[in-house]
């Protein structure tokens, strides 16, 4: 049970960063690589301010704002002049943002792992078992921003106005859908996820290093593939998914230590099996 | 016999062997250096480094500069390569005397094996474009790493201690390793094969039509490359202990991408060039460089691939760059001249080794590209160093 | 029946529902030219696409030479003899001319040599590879090329790019040869050059030759017979003079 409480809630933050990934490439048809770093981004901010202020809640708010608009910057700075080349420049490019994200944060914060103290709620007893006030948070405010993303995407204008430029960028520019701005606001949202990601991924394990949002980046990029790259609630699915299964290959001793390979060998069989994942949708290639 | 003499001079041109000629040059002056007692101990070891960076640099970039497939994994079969050849090594060594034999023996085992891996991998890639084949081999990496880590006889996370080779005798057969690899690349390269695989690069549709078997070529350069990649990872082996598999993560499998990158995509000089100028740079920065501060070398990495990749690609940038290309000049100072001769026998069959990027992994071109063909726009300073 | 080059029965795809093409009946006769015409988003490179192994037919099914090639990869149905052009040029940009046609030449017979015998530089490597080379000069010749290859594909005037496209194909040896619009972009003198190239190959490498082309006058004076496609179907088909002056098909062209 309560490996299935953790599940769920590592899962949420699997899908706040995968929902990043996702719109991204649904958006602007490039596999942000820096979008882990992002989360680290996030740490850090929350930590200085914390340290500075001692007020959790304004951290948060911090934090946020520094992802939205480091995602931003990067956006402008990186990608806006990539516009249009090849895939694999841009995708070279977000490796190299990564890089460069992660070098800075070592030369400021050191390579050491620094540890944060976030308020701790307490654990509330269901039945028989303890679960963490913080993983209900998780999930419930997982939830709710899942739902409001959700919301945004189908009823605003600028929701729409994504939709259309992620389904084909040039009509939607005859449209006077202002395709720079809407990829700029996609980004925005995806980094502004990446925030709440890291908070939760903090209240969770409470360490930062420079490296820590590579490994879970990579992860929820396998998720958003396993949902299918571009579809939102393929995101979430592929992100629950994936943070059920990684919980419960730890939770058996004689697996643990391969639950990477199990994860990964996940992605590269539904890949085979299902290029396009659970919820992708078909792109036909045209001659 | 006389008609095999014949073909061969209708096409040989030096130009096709200067490469792995000045790798052996190079080794020459290294060996009289290091029997004439100039060379220390780090100075081999860092040769040996040079050595296997360059067999890296060189495989990825057949799969990424010739093929056009984005492989985030070289790491992951240089990790099997060095993991399971030091391991053959070791057992060859009780029955078998001379140490060359077991370590050519250990490289053919270690490439074979990674190759074997190289052709499960190159069956997504069948099936997968550009980014989801990157997250594929880059899961690929990963998941090697982690089953090594987990294995007991191979030292799991203490890392397989291995007998190293003496610096001295090691980085002789690594460099002659380099010549060799170099040679047969090269000889792909300039063949109907690397025509193919060319080909399928430059235009995956048309390449099909015109009956080209891209299934097979595309799992024929995976292959390739994670054999060579094995070999490299083998050479790793013997020159460090213990192998740790932390070693082969994904940075690492980035580095040789930078390599790549920084010598030109399809440049097989470019990424020795290159490959040699960073595990130089790499060896004395981490001299000097201590702690955090290593961090520097990271940030100017980032900065030289942000700034390359966006200065070859950007098509804002475009007519700034033909203005002050190497081609250009190059084209205006043609023009003044006459005419143009052409050499035959040797111009048929060069190899264009610089592509621009925007083609790769790009087959569908628009249609207008047609109409307003793009002059191939090459960058001036990968002509510099090719020169 | 043993003289039909191109023979295809009821062929038809339909997309997530829509009948793009329906029921189309060709007969091409060997060493025929062939003319497949109609309005713009009728079906026809779609046609091609199928007959080429792009795109599967959903229903129906062709056969080449008494050969049926349904279902069969876009590799093995090259290797069975057909070989196409397209409608927006897809030559190797960053290839030489000469390399263009070398790449398609790779499958013949007589040009076999393993990936080995290229890495180690065998005398066979050596002896194929300088007669593929006098092989594609030959070919190259044909169509005017020979001067101009060791120019970039990318580099060659539009004209020139199509008249490569179909010289590239051309030496994949095919039986058939499917040309998406040949005369598209081209100036009338260029236009009345590919005429006579494209009835010259016929006659000299004893080919068929199955055409898109939306040039009327292209079509008339060089189809022996035309299909006349209208939203995926079959409007008019026959000798061309009749099918084109069929009423339907006049109507189909002008609207009303």
């Amino acid at each position: 049970m309560s490996t299935i409480m953790d599940g769920l809630s590592l899962g949420a933050i699997y899908a706040l960063i995968a929902l990043g990934y996702t719109m991204v490439y649904g958006i602007a048809k490039m596999l942000n690589f820096a979008h882990g770093d992002i989360i680290m981004v996030g740490a850090y901010a929350i930590l200085t301010s914390l340290q500075l202020t001692g007020n959790p809640y304004l951290a948060v708010v911090v934090s946020i704002v520094v992802c939205t608009a480091s995602g931003v910057i990067i956006e402008r700075l990186a990608y806006k002049p990539l516009r249009g080349a090849s895939p694999l420049a841009v995708l070279i490019t977000a490796i190299g943002v990564s890089f460069f994200l992660q070098a800075v944060a070592q030369l400021i914060y050191g390579s050491k792992s620094q540890s944060i103290s976030l308020p701790d709620f307490g654990k509330v007893a269901i039945g028989d078992v303890k679960i963490n006030v913080s993983t209900i948070l998780t999930l419930v405010i997982g939830g709710v921003i899942m739902t409001a993303l959700t919301l945004f995407v189908k009823k605003t204008r600028t929701g729409r106005a994504m939709q259309a430029v992620s389904e084909d960028k040039g009509a939607a520019l005859l449209m006077g859908v202002n395709v720079n701005r809407i990829i700029m606001v996609t980004f925005a949202i995806g980094s502004m996820l990446a925030a709440f990601a890291s908070l939760f991924y903090l209240m969770q394990i409470p360490s930062i290093t420079p490296t820590l949002g590579s490994m879970p980046g990579i992860k929820a990029f396998t998720a958003a593939v396993i949902g299918g790259i571009g579809s939102i609630p393929g995101a979430m699915l592929g992100g629950v998914l994936l943070g059920l299964i990684e919980k419960i290959c730890l939770s058996i001793p004689k697996i643990a230590p391969y639950t990477t390979s199990i994860e990964f060998s996940l992605l590269i069989v539904i890949l085979l099996v299902k290029p396009i994942g659970l919820l992708g949708k078909k792109i036909r290639e045209k001659v | 016999m006389s008609r095999y003499i014949a073909n061969v001079k209708k096409q040989f041109k030096f130009k096709h062997i200067t490469t792995w000629l000045l790798v052996a040059i190079a080794l020459v002056i290294l060996i009289i250096l290091s029997n004439a007692g100039a060379l220390d101990r780090s100075t081999t070891g860092l040769l040996s480094k040079i050595a296997y960076s360059i067999i890296l640099a060189t495989s990825l970039n057949l799969v990424v500069g010739f093929l056009g497939e984005l492989s985030l994994g070289h790491a992951g079969f240089a990790c099997l390569g060095a993991y399971i050849g030091t391991f053959a090594a070791s057992y060859l060594r009780e029955s078998i005397d001379s140490k060359l034999v077991v370590i050519i023996l250990a490289m053919l085992i270690g490439g074979l094996v990674a190759a074997v891996f190289g052709l499960i991998i190159g069956l997504p890639a069948l099936r997968l474009k550009g980014d989801y084949l990157a997250i594929v081999t880059l899961a690929f990496g990963e998941i090697v790493r982690n089953i090594f880590k987990n294995l007991p006889m191979f030292g799991g996370a203490m890392g397989y201690a291995s007998k190293t080779y003496n610096q001295k005798e090691l980085f002789i057969i690594a460099f002659v390793a380099v010549i060799i690899v170099l040679i047969l690349m090269q000889n792909l390269i300039r063949s109907k094969h690397g025509r193919a695989i060319t080909a399928i690069r430059d235009n995956e549709i048309a390449a099909r039509a015109m009956g080209i078997n891209v299934t097979f070529y595309k799992l024929f350069v995976f292959v390739i490359a994670a054999f060579f990649a094995g070999i490299a990872g083998v050479l790793y082996g013997h020159f460090t202990t213990p192998i740790l598999y932390t070693k082969f993560d994904y940075n690492f499998s980035i580095e040789i991408l930078v390599m790549v990158v920084l010598g030109g995509m399809g440049s097989i000089n470019g990424s020795i060039i290159s490959a040699t100028l960073i595990t130089i740079i790499n060896f004395e920065l981490q001299a000097k460089l201590s702690g955090d501060l290593a961090a520097v070398r990271t940030l100017v990495y980032a900065i030289i691939l942000i700034l390359i990749v966006v200065f070859n690609n950007a098509p804002a940038l475009k007519p700034i760059k033909e203005r002050f290309s190497l081609n250009h000049l190059k084209a205006k100072r043609n023009a003044k001249k006459a005419a143009v001769i052409h050499d035959d026998a040797a111009e048929w069959n060069r190899i264009e080794t610089k592509v621009k990027m925007d083609t790769v992994l790009t087959p569908d071109l628009p249609h207008n590209e047609a109409v307003t063909p793009d002059k191939p726009d090459k960058p001036a300073k990968e002509d510099k160093e090719n020169g | 029946m043993a003289d039909l080059m191109l023979e295809t029965k009821n062929l038809g795809i339909s997309f997530g529902g829509l009948k793009a093409v329906q029921d189309v009946n060709l007969k091409v006769q060997k060493n025929e030219l062939y003319g497949l015409v109609g309005p713009n988003g009728a079906g026809k490179t779609t046609v091609f696409n199928m007959l080429t192994g792009v795109y599967q037919p959903t229903t129906g099914t062709f056969y080449l030479d008494g050969e049926e090639l349904k279902g069969k990869s876009q590799e093995k149905i090259n290797h069975k003899g057909i070989a196409r052009t397209f409608q927006n040029i897809r030559l190797f940009n960053n290839m030489s001319v000469i390399r263009n046609v070398l790449v398609a030449l790779h499958n013949q017979p007589e040009f076999k040599y393993n990936p080995f015998d290229a890495m180690l530089h065998t005398p066979r490597y050596y002896d194929v590879e300088v007669r593929m080379r006098d092989k594609a000069k030959e070919i190259l010749d044909v169509f005017g090329l020979v001067d101009e290859r060791n120019n970039l594909a990318c580099n060659l005037s539009y004209g020139t790019q199509r008249r490569l496209e179909i010289a590239r194909a051309l030496a994949t040896n095919p039986k058939l040869l499917l040309l998406d619009e040949p005369a598209a972009g081209m100036n009338p003198n260029e236009t009345a050059e590919l005429m006579s190239i494209v009835k010259g190959i016929r006659d000299r490498f004893d080919l068929t030759v199955l055409l898109i082309e939306h040039d009327m006058k292209f079509v008339s004076g060089l189809c022996d017979e035309v299909t006349v496609l209208n939203f995926g179907t079959t409007l008019a088909q026959g000798t061309t003079a009749e099918a084109l002056n069929n009423p339907e098909v006049i109507r189909a062209y002008i609207g009303g």
